[in-house]
């Protein structure tokens, strides 16, 4: 009886060590968000991301909630590397810690993912945004965004992140840097990608496939799939 | 060891390209197998199918739609048929449009014809379930069903235009021609760990979204089975060569496509169903031996190969 209950007494206390160990890991990922990290160049994530970490759609900062903890820290390494370049984040990036890093990214993953509302399969239309997404352009060797980044854009596994729930203009600034700015009769500039950091160049081709017009087409009809309200639920089924 | 397993593989390919590339008459009447065109030597123009804005709003084109649907959803809407978690638009990319995919436009005008692989002459309709059978490991749907009328009607329209009985540019899988010194399984393992690994997953199980496949499994209990055209090594090189990683098609050699192949090729996956007397070495001697180059019922590291997946 006396044994029972210090074995009782002590998976209490286990239990209770567990929890704080937990609650301390989260708080730790949590509190970088809202305060930043120990290096005050590492700023707070919320002044951009949001405090939902939805992202901020009229800025063009990315939604960052529901996204693989693998995806995210291999961005925040890439900003560090230089192999995806960008004036805010490559500082921030390079002020975290390595657990930092690791504990930010995990506290995004477990925020709610992108769950699209539901529409009616319609096919969509010649030429559109849609049909980039959904059709592809095969006469130039584009395969359908989704045929990538799944049904209606959600994400799979770590390598390729959601498209849909991000702002149009965070998605057309990230095709436009893997392409960079080629010259035209307009505009003279010519500067080099600043991203180079997709998996096995699966993306830098696509990206300077396209048009101009074709990304902002693209990047509007992702950004226009609504975040629903219910949870993501793992069986549903989207038809192509 | 190592040596006899190298010899074997030369062995194994000489064989397989003496069965091909061998220009006798009565092998190219045979669709089995489809001739390559080396399109990537002679810059070729493809056949254009019709574009969709062309397809009418009537009783055919709603039929031509239910056909693509069924063609890139095959799993979803027509799940009766399908034993394992392939989509025809898996292996036909472009909703079956694209050249060197295996597209419907160079494949509908070429049937009725003979097929060595069931010694008779196939309708299309045939071979449409011939895909089921082996392919997608399944049950093949009654020739007058609603799922054979539709993906029968959806290849007629995407053939419009297209000569009947001429083997059209882009047919098929363009196999490269088999590597001089032999394919190499090891040399394979390698490229796939580099370039496909991050869609088809580490042991080729592919990847979901929720309950649904988004890559599909390249081996095990839901991917292609023994019998399927994809399992012969010279197939499967000619579709990767063309066409993986996506959107980076022909980027691997000839080599990497071969050795890449074999690898894929060499893993389990679903038993022939035309398994004799539960025999492999049978079913070998009566159904592979002369398909191609394949590893079925061969031995590897002193493994039989060909035991299927379940």
């Amino acid at each position: 009886m006396q044994i029972n209950l210090f074995d009782g007494l002590n998976k209490v206390i286990f239990f209770v060590c567990m929890m704080c160990s937990i609650a301390a890991f989260a708080a730790d990922g949590e509190s970088i968000m809202i305060h930043g990290g120990e290096n005050p160049a590492a700023m707070p994530c919320i002044s951009c991301h949001a405090p939902d970490g939805k992202g901020m759609p009229s800025a063009g900062f990315p939604r960052l909630s529901g996204l693989p903890a693998a995806y995210i820290e291999k961005q925040l390494y890439d900003f560090r590397l230089g192999s995806r370049q960008n004036p805010v984040m490559q500082p921030i990036a390079k002020a975290l810690t390595d657990s930092e890093i690791i504990a930010v990214a995990n506290a995004y993953a477990k925020r709610p993912k992108i769950n699209v509302l539901k529409t009616p399969t319609t096919p969509p239309i010649p030429g559109s945004g849609g049909w980039i997404a959904q059709r592809g352009e095969w006469s130039k060797n584009i395969p359908e965004c989704t045929l990538c980044h799944g049904p209606e854009g959600v994400g799979v596994g770590n390598a390729f992140p959601p498209l849909a729930g991000q702002p149009t203009l965070y998605l057309e600034s990230q095709l436009l840097a893997w392409k960079g700015e080629v010259a035209s009769a307009k505009n003279k500039k010519v500067s080099p990608p600043t991203r180079h950091n997709d998996p096995n160049g699966l993306m830098q081709h696509i990206a300077a496939s396209l048009t101009d017009t074709q990304i902002k087409a693209v990047s509007e009809y992702f950004g226009s799939l609504n975040d629903s309200t219910e949870a993501f639920d793992e069986s549903q089924h989207r038809l192509r | 060891m190592k040596t006899l397993f190298r010899n074997f593989l030369i062995v194994s390919a000489l064989l397989g390209s003496s069965s091909i590339f061998a220009l006798d008459k009565s092998k190219l009447e045979d669709q089995s197998q489809i001739p390559s065109t080396h399109s990537r030597i002679n810059k070729v123009v493809y056949f254009t199918p019709p574009a969709d804005a062309d397809l009418q709003n009537n009783a055919f084109g709603e039929l031509v739609r239910r056909g693509e649907a069924i063609f890139v959803n095959t799993k979803a809407l027509a799940p009766q048929y399908v034993g394992n978690q392939m989509n025809c638009v898996n292996c036909h990319l472009d909703r079956g449009r694209l050249a060197n995919s295996s597209p419907m436009w160079a494949a509908y005008p070429m049937y009725p014809a003979y097929r060595k692989k069931n010694n008779k002459v196939n309708t299309y309709a045939e071979r449409l379930q011939g895909c089921f059978t082996f392919s997608m490991n399944g049950t093949p749907p009654p020739a007058d069903s609603e799922v054979i009328l539709a993906l029968t009607t959806y290849s007629y329209w995407l053939s419009t235009g297209a000569p009947i009985g001429k083997a059209l540019p882009g047919r098929g899988f363009d196999e490269p021609p088999p590597p001089k010194g032999g394919f190499d399984i090891n040399r394979g393992k390698v490229v796939y760990e580099k370039q496909c690994q991050i869609c088809h997953g580490s042991n080729g199980e592919g990847q979901k979204v929720g309950s649904n496949y988004v890559f599909p499994p390249l081996w095990g209990k839901d991917s292609y089975n023994w019998g399927a055209g994809m399992h012969r090594i010279n197939t499967a090189a000619g579709f990767i060569q063309h066409n993986m990683p996506l959107g980076r098609g022909e980027t691997l050699s000839d080599l990497e496509s071969w050795d890449v192949a074999a690898f894929i090729n060499m893993h389990e996956r679903p038993q022939d169903p035309r398994l004799i007397d539960g025999d492999i070495e049978k079913t070998r001697k009566r159904f592979h031996a002369d398909d191609g180059v394949n590893l079925y019922g061969s031995t590897i590291d002193g493994v039989l190969i060909g035991q299927g997946a379940k």
